[in-house]
């Protein structure tokens, strides 16, 4: 597995587990880095079940929201599956909001996202 | 509102880049912190002045760091005030999209005014759409 500058990745079992280096997934070049480092999951690790972790995140934009609907997309399009985790209230305020949360597979913890594939 | 109702002000007129917006954003969060706004009005100012930033610089300025960002920030005991302009050609606010609808939900943009406008009470864009004023009422405790 690639090291990566905005993210750090675990395998368990055949899931790769993503966690968040920033706490604030913020500014448009961070943001950018971010979403090719989701990519680079998919397109090229060949990631087929991902669980995103969102315990270190305190706050994300839209632009970052645009990120995750790309990497959705992607997963989706390889035949994988795309799970989320342990996302703080005001970020899932913004999930609910925008709808979002219909779209993705949101979980409270990592052990049931794990437990739902 | 009176402007001597204002305890804090500071205005702003910058060129359009993230360095410059990211200033102006912690400037504000910072001030809030200082007076002790809640944890969930921090986040909710932060999140609607960083889509306005991202406007102004990306649809407005179309990331032309020779078109300048305007920013008034104001807070009084019991408000945030924020005003920011560019000086793009602006847009035409009450057609916009509703990124909610399933056939938009999927874009992977176009949701910055509908998250200023749940976060904040009060969201007002001039006619040619170049210029936001957000406003916030603070919740205090019992």
């Amino acid at each position: 597995m690639a090291e990566y500058r905005r993210l750090e990745v675990k395998e368990v079992g055949d899931v790769t587990v993503v966690y968040f280096r920033d706490q604030k997934i913020l500014d448009d070049l961070n943001i950018q880095e971010l979403g090719q480092e989701l990519n680079h999951l998919v397109e090229v690790e060949n990631c087929k079940k991902l669980v995103l972790n969102f315990t270190t995140v305190e706050f994300l934009s839209s632009s970052a929201l645009g990120k995750l609907i790309t990497l959705e997309k992607k997963v989706k399009n390889t035949g994988g599956i795309l799970k989320l985790c342990e996302i703080q209230p005001e970020i899932l305020e913004v999930f609910t909001i925008t709808k979002l949360d219909r779209l993705f597979k949101i979980h409270p913890s990592e052990a049931d996202a794990l437990a739902a594939f | 509102m009176p402007e001597s109702s204002w305890i804090w002000i500071r205005e702003h007129c910058v060129p359009s880049n993230y360095e410059a917006a990211r200033a102006i954003r912690d400037e504000l969060i910072s001030e809030l912190e200082n007076h002790d706004w809640g944890k969930r009005e921090i986040f909710g100012v932060h999140l609607a002045l960083e889509e306005a930033l991202a406007n102004a610089i990306k649809h407005g300025n179309q990331e032309d760091e020779a078109k300048r960002i305007h920013a008034i920030l104001r807070l009084s005991e019991d408000r945030v005030q924020i005003v920011i302009a560019d000086e793009g050609e602006g847009f035409d606010y009450y057609h916009l999209p509703d990124p909610t609808d399933k056939q938009h939900r999927e874009k992977p943009s176009g949701r910055g005014v509908l998250l200023m406008e749940k976060f904040m009470d009060r969201v007002e864009f001039n006619e040619r759409g170049n210029r936001v004023l957000l406003e916030k009422r603070r919740l205090f405790a019992d």
